[in-house]
């Protein structure tokens, strides 16, 4: 039987108490597989990783990691816990070189430093020819393939991801995304935010569609390419005509 | 015009000094803090008060350091004002700022630090009286450099200079050497980002307050080395310390420190064309043309 990494309960979380911009979510993330968050506008997608995250206040509910509950943590201890946040924008120090984004990350391993930031260049061949340099100079997908290098620096067993293809070329975010993917394989637990549905689809294991802050459909990633109601509002499917 | 770039580059050392502490603050807690400049006061005053306890417990500190008028005594009170001007800072923004913070907006933090800094000043003139003070009564005279053209420098200004110029450069060696000079410029580029990568917010703030603070300390003492201390020390450098900060771009370390000397040196070049009663307007001039020109300075950035 797989186990949960992530179990968010009943989440009911916003930027201000009385206005909730989540307003009951629960979403359970397997380990070691990509769990896709989906939805319209304005349907809390964001808010629900950030709210995991420690960056938006839980006001009721819990986020459990494995046994652990983790409601409400301060955002820097989350790397302590093994969780990695991505965010969709400014997801990288763009005065800092490469390196010493990666460094200040590194910055606890102690005398393992040196050994983690080789693994770390030895995955991203193209961050490590151009280490010296400042990280604003990348283009749009190298940066994102800095932004999950830095969370894959603390090693996470959890990394929760907002768009990381947005703003990018059709060809930097399958390479993007499909290097998230991959990192399933090293037993990295994924929970991502996206726009394009199709892409998500695809991407994922089990996808959770949210609107207007509640849970709407969840299920594994082919049933929802699948269903006719998902394919009708997401995929583009025939519209059904109103009577 | 020799003489006045090189008066500018030792006046500007100072701003820079006072900058670099401000542009951290202001950028990282969101407010102009017009009580900056009054560290630069604390550190004066406290450095004379320590230089004189330095002399009472062991007389042979009282001795000049080569031709300069500073002595063992203010040398090593220097050091310690500038570790009491940070816990200073520290100590006004946990009475202060943090609570204002936490019921007001931003407006309401600039007007507290208006506040703050009348009530250093005044307190400052309550022990210490408005009158002029000096760190050495002895006259020390300025050496020419060159005849042609005339250059006149003291040697405390070059001490001052000098100074400076290696705690710069001691900061700059922490921020692109270490780790944790990489968690302060995190911090100062993207505070989110610095959170969610492990970083403490608040352990960093204070520590933002001690170096501020130590770094005002310090171009508290340099200005009343090569000038003289008076309770509103402070007032008179806010606006050019301010002006630094913009000309660098709020939140830009490296550009306070060069905004400090930019400042510094054309306060003095446009005593050239202006007579010197129109000084203290430099400043305002400097910070209108940029936000006219560059308003987020010149190495700023759009906030995210």
């Amino acid at each position: 039987m797989s186990s949960i990494a992530i179990d968010a309960r009943d989440i009911v979380a916003g930027y201000f108490p009385e206005l909730p911009i989540l307003k009951g979510v629960s979403l359970k993330a397997e380990a070691a597989k990509v769990t896709v968050i989906i939805g319209p506008n304005g349907a809390g997608k964001s808010t629900l990783i950030k709210a995991i995250a420690g960056l938006v206040k839980v006001s009721t509910g819990s986020v459990m990691l494995s046994e652990k509950d983790i409601t409400n943590p301060r955002p820097d201890q989350m790397g302590g816990f093994g969780v990695a946040y991505v965010p969709q924008s400014n997801n990288i120090f763009r005065s800092l070189t490469i390196r010493q984004n990666l460094e200040l990350l590194l910055r606890n391993a102690g005398t393992d430093r040196a050994a983690r930031l080789d693994a770390l260049f030895v995955q991203f061949p193209p961050l490590a020819e151009k280490q010296n340099q400042k990280a604003g100079s990348l283009s749009g997908g190298q940066r994102q393939f800095l932004a999950v290098a830095m969370a894959l620096a603390v090693n996470p067993s959890v990394i929760l991801m907002d768009e990381p293809s947005a703003g990018l070329s059709p060809m930097a975010a399958q390479e993007v995304l499909a290097h998230v993917r991959h990192l399933t394989t090293q037993g990295v637990t994924i929970i991502l935010v996206e726009q394009n549905v199709k892409q998500a689809l695809r991407l994922a294991d089990h996808c959770y569609i949210l609107a207007d802050g509640r849970n709407q459909i969840d299920g594994p990633a082919e049933d929802l390419i699948s269903d006719p109601v998902v394919a009708q509002i997401y995929l583009g499917g025939k519209r059904v005509a109103v009577t | 015009m020799i003489q006045h770039l090189v008066d500018g580059i030792l006046v500007g050392s100072i701003l820079s000094l006072g900058a670099i502490g401000l542009t951290m603050a202001m950028h990282m807690l969101r407010f102009a803090n017009f009580s900056h400049a009054e560290l630069l006061s604390i550190g004066a005053y406290c450095a004379l008060v320590f230089d004189g306890v330095f002399q009472a417990v062991y007389a042979p500190l009282g001795n000049v350091i080569g031709p300069l008028s500073l002595t063992w005594a203010l040398a090593l009170a220097i050091v310690i004002s500038m570790a009491i001007t940070g816990g200073s800072a520290i100590l006004i923004d946990r009475l202060v700022f943090t609570r204002v913070r936490a019921k007001g907006g931003e407006l309401s933090m600039v007007f507290a630090s208006f506040g703050v800094a009348m009530i250093i000043r005044n307190v400052l003139g309550l022990i210490f009286g408005l009158q002029v003070l000096l760190y050495s009564k002895d006259i020390v005279f300025a050496v020419v450099l060159s005849r042609d053209p005339f250059l006149l420098v003291k040697p405390d200004q070059i001490f001052s200079l000098v100074a400076a110029l290696i705690i710069m450069f001691v900061f700059h060696l922490v921020l692109s050497r270490t780790t944790f000079g990489y968690s302060l410029r995190a911090v100062a580029e993207n505070p989110e980002l610095a959170q969610v990568s492990g970083i403490n917010l608040s352990r960093i703030i204070t520590l933002i307050w001690i170096i501020g603070g130590g770094l005002a300390a310090a171009a508290g003492v340099f200005y009343g080395l090569t000038n003289q201390i008076n309770p509103v020390l402070g007032r008179d450098l806010l606006l050019p310390i301010f002006a630094a900060t913009i000309v660098g771009g709020i939140g830009s370390i490296y550009g306070a420190a060069l905004g400090g000397f930019l400042v510094g040196i054309a306060s003095n070049l446009a005593l050239l064309i202006l007579p010197s009663g129109y000084s203290p307007a430099m400043p305002f001039l400097i910070i209108l043309a940029v936000l006219i020109i560059r308003p987020t300075g010149l190495f700023g950035e759009e906030r995210h």
